[in-house]
């Protein structure tokens, strides 16, 4: 097994010879995404002219379907099938698996009678056009057994428990730390729940060659999705070709696959042609999975210096029934801070609301948003500068494992982001700067987001023509892994980005896990690196081993390769040359990555400082970013552009997390209520003013051979808090139920006379 | 969306005459209304009247020294016209503040003047609403009614109108030109157009089936200054929680009723020497408010004094 240590020997990335690694370079795909022609998958073309599904959502939160009058819309024009759980066709029960070592189980849609949330899709309908299917699913009659839904999760706090196998971490002795503290906070904040709203809802496309079915769709894991597939047809899993070429946001909920999937699958194979089926905007928001509301309950205990006596942090969540998802929103606080007393923990609540799941930062995007506020309270007790107050608290080594971190940073995001910032114009005393008719705050907050190396392959190969190609059942979900990938390709044979072709989102490639929980560009990445290497050791073989190179006879270590040249000192020829004259069919290599044996001997982390920028129109309530800087260390990184703008991203959400997102639940329904982007509201340009992300440079050579980390979610984590104490800053009214919208920060205004 | 026949009007006369012939038919301008509601079945015509391509999309002087806007001027159009961001600035800041520029680009005057509530549950038609399915009840009465009416709502509705132009129109005194079927022509203020929910809220104007609104007229601005604010959780592309138009002292407030409202309790108050603060605290008088859409109160107070004051302070 491999050591971290073995990471540390050079290698083409870390070497970055001809400077590839981290420039800003261009997004691969990114003409086919601007001129509207990268197909997606509900646009690829099939073989022949697809029939059109649409699914229809259940009308209420719990009970049974009992009646389907499917009659009519049967006999409506150009539809050829409705299905319910009375007639769709057999799959194997949900979680089985046929083949043990599938990396999922069956997923039956439209399994049985029971209805487990709102929206749930309940019925199908197929035609021959788009039309014709919405049409039809209006004619559709379904009569349900209501039964009352449970939703309510604030009224339901006192049932939460443990979530399964998990207990609360405590170190020292946190109750009487708390206790015996010279400054006490105790505080709870809460979150709503939050939908994902990628641009490209999910859809699925399918057709069958023979026994074979090939599947477009929209998701984050190859793999899984699948193998799924396969386990829910009942056939092999090779005789499921899954391709998710493009994919229009993912954030979490294409982790797993929805009804989608197999209906497209099912209804293709009953009719033998190919067939498209989509989510609607407001079916994503029910139907497919959220990030849940959480109440988060922080105590910190300090000695009047500032230094933290006791800490504690307990997140209150729910999933639904049949779900086993805990939105981990303390956890990330275990790394955060030291403090020799500490306790945390969760509670889980299972209710008949839609399905919990992954979002982007899951934990960290919640969480931060108690924490760092309740830190901004505490430094405000204590009449310290909240920065100053972080670094007293900076954790020597993990303060919970006492492991050393692989890499940590966070001072000098702290002090480089306030420094570039001008956080020491800040006045502490809220309320106090004006610009027209707005009151003008600056918060800051810190940020942190686990990393993570997971096992995955990769296919490496040179055409004649000297192109270098690589493959992978890796995803790119807008993150830029197609061009990361160009760029370790590229750096590692030496030829020029325009030599390196790029394919991945195929079952059928070497396997990654995917796009989730700012993995990707490592695991995908370091496996790539291995896969190259092992291409430079072939060619290398190949040159040296040839009568007719100038290479002949050399050393295989002394090859050298760059600009799409392979040479020993000064004999030399092209990479073309040589693979056409020695090598016509090509060479394919595999290469593959796994986490190193002692790798959990250190905490790996990455790190950040948030600064923000509000206004406040103290009339109205209302909030507007005017800038946000973010600073922050996460490894090497490979493209300065594509990284600079996963971390802006993130910020981005972060602010609308502390104003504007939000999706309530209507407890008399079970259901959310907003169902379109008119209602739910992401941030638009308008409501974020100057953003700018500041990478410093680093290397972590514990976290894998390219020394990269993770940035996809890095940018989330802490935004929203800083954004909530820089409102505070402006006028001096903390609102600790978010979103802070106009009518709650307006109570606040009133309630201090304002 | 249902099977629906289509056809383009020649005629302002012609169309109105067309749709009292078929039962079900419905005008179309811009469609960035109408269509997102068929789409979602909650608008079924079954027969559709386009009338975006008549000629009544022209922006011009009347003898009285007003404008007159043609149903069809795009608001892009309208808010973009130099005559009237000129004399009728508040009509312009209305509009800007509504919607995107896409959907500007689309939207009319007169679509714009009969677009139908945002009321969340009045979109999920898996919900009851006296609105879309007459007699089912109000969902939003006992729900997440954060931006219900305060002004003149019903048991049987509590929804707001979300048009931002509109509340300009009210506060300029702009009067509407209608067509009906039967080739009569008449004008109603816009004041007057739109009802309060009472026991029938599905029906939402004065119009009688099949009219048609040809053009909005503006009288010549009252003297003194205007302005339109509008408060709303995000900087753009977001319906208003609340808004208020001035125009000298004339003051109308949107997102507050079933209709755009003119604070005529206001004006007067303002007309007989009342600070704007008072002045619409005498509006206020008769606001009533359910729990969750209680702030509008106090936001309308504010928002409605700081306006007029910003107004009054311009000289
Ligand atoms: C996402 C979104 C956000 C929005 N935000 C805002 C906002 O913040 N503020 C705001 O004010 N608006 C907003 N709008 C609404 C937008 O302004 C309206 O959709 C638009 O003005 C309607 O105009 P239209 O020409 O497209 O009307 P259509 O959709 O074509 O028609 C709307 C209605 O008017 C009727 N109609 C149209 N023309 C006539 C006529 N000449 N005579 C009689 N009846 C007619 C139609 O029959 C239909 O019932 C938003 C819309 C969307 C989709
Ligand atoms: S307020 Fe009006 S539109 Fe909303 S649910 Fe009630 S009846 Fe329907």
């Amino acid at each position: 097994m491999t050591s971290v240590h073995d990471w540390a020997a050079p290698n083409p990335v870390s070497t970055n010879r001809s400077g590839l690694i981290g420039k800003p370079v261009d997004r691969y795909e990114g003409p086919l995404k601007v001129t509207g022609t990268a197909p997606y998958a509900y646009e690829v073309q099939p073989p022949s002219p697809p029939a059109y599904g649409v699914m229809i959502g259940a009308e209420i939160a719990t009970g049974r379907l009992t009646g389907a009058d499917i009659a009519e819309a049967e006999a409506a024009p150009g539809v050829l099938a409705v299905w319910t759980h009375f007639n769709v066709p057999a799959q194997p029960p949900r979680g089985a698996k046929a083949h043990p070592r599938s990396t999922a189980g069956s997923n039956p849609a439209l399994e049985n009678d029971k209805v487990a949330y709102f929206g749930q899709p309940v019925a199908f309908v197929v035609a021959d056009t788009l039309e014709n299917a919405v049409s039809a699913s209006h004619l559709v009659k379904l009569t349900y057994a209501a039964e009352t839904p449970d939703v309510d999760f604030r009224a339901r706090l006192e049932d939460a428990g443990q979530p399964p196998g998990e207990q609360d971490v405590e170190i020292g002795d946190f109750a009487s730390g708390f206790t015996a503290a010279e400054v006490q906070l105790d505080e709870t904040w809460s979150t709503p729940i939050q939908n994902h709203c990628q641009m490209e809802p999910c859809a699925t496309l399918a057709w069958w060659e023979g026994e074979k079915c090939i599947v477009h769709t929209s998701i984050q894991m190859v793999k899984p999705a699948q193998h799924g597939l396969a386990e829910t047809l009942g056939i092999g899993r090779d005789d499921v070709h899954l391709l998710t070429r493009y994919i229009g946001g993912g954030f979490g909920g294409k982790g797993g696959t929805y009804d989608d999937l197999a209906l497209a699958a099912l209804a293709a194979r009953a009719l033998g042609r190919p067939v498209k089926v989509a989510f609607t905007r407001q079916q994503m928001m029910n139907a497919t999975i959220h990030r849940p509301a959480t109440v988060q309950r922080v105590r910190l205990g300090a000695k009047k210096d500032g230094t933290l006596d006791a800490f504690s942090m307990m997140t209150w969540t729910h999933c639904n029934r049949n779900g086993n998802f805990t939105e981990h929103a303390s956890n990330f606080a275990r790394a955060l801070y030291a403090a020799p007393n500490r306790l945390t923990g969760h509670r889980l609540v299972r209710l008949d609301l839609p399905v919990a799941g992954p979002m982007r930062a899951p934990g960290e995007a919640s969480g931060t948003m108690s924490l760092e506020c309740a830190m901004d309270e505490l430094a405000e007790k204590l009449g310290l500068d909240p920065v100053e107050l972080r670094i007293k608290n900076e954790p020597p080594v993990d303060p919970e494992n006492g492991r050393p971190f692989s890499m940590r940073q966070m001072v000098r995001c702290l002090k480089e982001g306030a420094q570039l910032f001008g956080w020491d114009r800040r006045l502490p005393t809220p309320g106090l700067v004006r610009d027209g008719r707005w009151l003008v705050g600056m918060g800051m907050a810190a940020a942190i987001r686990g990393n993570f190396l997971l096992p995955a392959k990769c296919g490496f190969s040179v055409e004649p023509d000297g192109t270098i190609v690589v493959r992978q059942g890796m995803t790119d979900i807008g993150t830029g892994t197609y061009t990361v990938l160009a760029q370790i390709a590229a750096e590692t044979l030496g030829v020029p980005l325009g030599q390196v072709r790029v394919e991945i989102g195929d079952s059928e490639m070497p396997p990654a896990p995917g796009s989730g929980g700012q993995f990707g560009a490592a695991t995908a990445g370091s496996a790539a690196l291995m896969a190259g290497m092992n291409l430079r050791k072939a060619i290398a073989a190949l040159a040296v081993g040839d009568p007719g190179s100038p290479l002949h006879g050399g050393s295989p270590d002394e090859v050298t390769f760059q600009d799409g040249v392979v040479a020993i000192s000064n004999r030399s020829e092209t990479l073309s040359d040589l693979i056409q004259r020695a090598a016509p069919a090509g060479i394919a290599v595999e290469g593959e990555i796994r986490p190193a044996a002692d790798a959990r001997e250190w905490s790996t982390q990455t790190y950040g400082a948030h600064y923000v920028e509000v206004g406040v129109d103290p009339i109205t309530g209302e909030v507007r970013v005017r800038r946000m800087l973010g600073v922050f260390a996460a490894g090497r990184i490979i493209n300065a552009k594509t990284a600079r703008s996963q971390l802006t991203g993130g910020m981005i959400w972060g602010a609308a997390s502390a104003l504007t997102e939000a999706n309530p639940v209507d407890v008399r329904y079970g259901s959310l209520l907003n169902q379109d982007l008119a209602q739910y509201l992401v941030p638009v340009q308008a409501d974020i003013g100057e953003v700018e992300a500041i990478i410093l440079d680093e290397v972590d050579d514990k976290a894998n051979p390219m020394g990269i980390k993770g940035v996809g979610e890095l940018g989330n984590s802490g935004a929203g808090a800083a954004v909530a104490n820089a409102v505070y800053n402006a006028c001096g009214v903390r609102v600790r139920d978010y979103p802070i919208s106009p009518d709650k920060l307006l109570a606040g205004l009133i309630a201090q006379g304002m | 969306m249902r099977p629906f026949t289509y056809e383009r009007a020649t005629s302002a006369a012609g169309a109105a005459k067309a749709a009292a012939l078929t039962r079900g038919a419905r005008f179309i301008a811009g469609g960035t209304n109408l269509l997102d509601l068929m789409k979602l079945d909650i608008e079924r015509p079954t027969h559709l009247i386009d009338v975006s391509r008549l000629p009544m999309a022209a922006i011009a002087a009347t003898a009285e020294g007003g404008l007159s806007l043609g149903a069809a001027a795009t608001n892009s159009d309208v808010a973009a016209n130099a005559e009237i961001r000129a004399r009728y600035p508040v009509l312009s800041e209305a509009i800007v503040a509504g919607g995107s520029p896409q959907l500007r680009n689309k939207a009319t005057v007169g679509g714009n003047l009969l677009q139908r509530t945002r009321c969340a549950y009045f979109y999920d038609t898996s919900k009851p609403c006296n609105k879309r399915a007459p007699g089912s009840g109000c969902s939003a009465l006992e729900g997440l009614n954060r931006n219900a009416a305060i002004f003149g709502a019903s048991p049987h509705c509590i929804a707001t109108h979300p048009s931002d132009m509109s509340v300009a129109l009210v506060a300029l005194g702009a009067r509407v030109e209608l067509v009906s079927p039967s080739g009569d022509t008449r004008t109603l203020p816009v004041a007057d157009l739109h009802r309060l929910p009472g026991e029938t809220p599905q029906i939402e104007t004065e119009l009688i089936p099949g009219e048609l609104i040809t053009a909005v007229v503006l009288p010549p601005p009252p003297a003194g200054g205007q302005l339109y604010r509008k408060v709303r959780d995000r900087a753009s592309y977001a319906g208003g929680l609340a808004s208020v138009a001035v125009a000298g002292g004339q003051v109308a407030l949107g997102m507050v009723a079933h209709k755009p409202w003119r604070a005529a309790a206001a004006e007067a108050a303002l007309a007989a020497g009342a600070s704007p603060a008072e002045a619409i605290a005498k509006e206020l008088e008769g606001a009533s408010s359910l729990g969750r859409n209680d702030f509008k109160v106090p936001l309308v107070a504010r928002l409605t004094a700081a306006a007029i004051s910003e107004v009054k302070g311009r000289g």
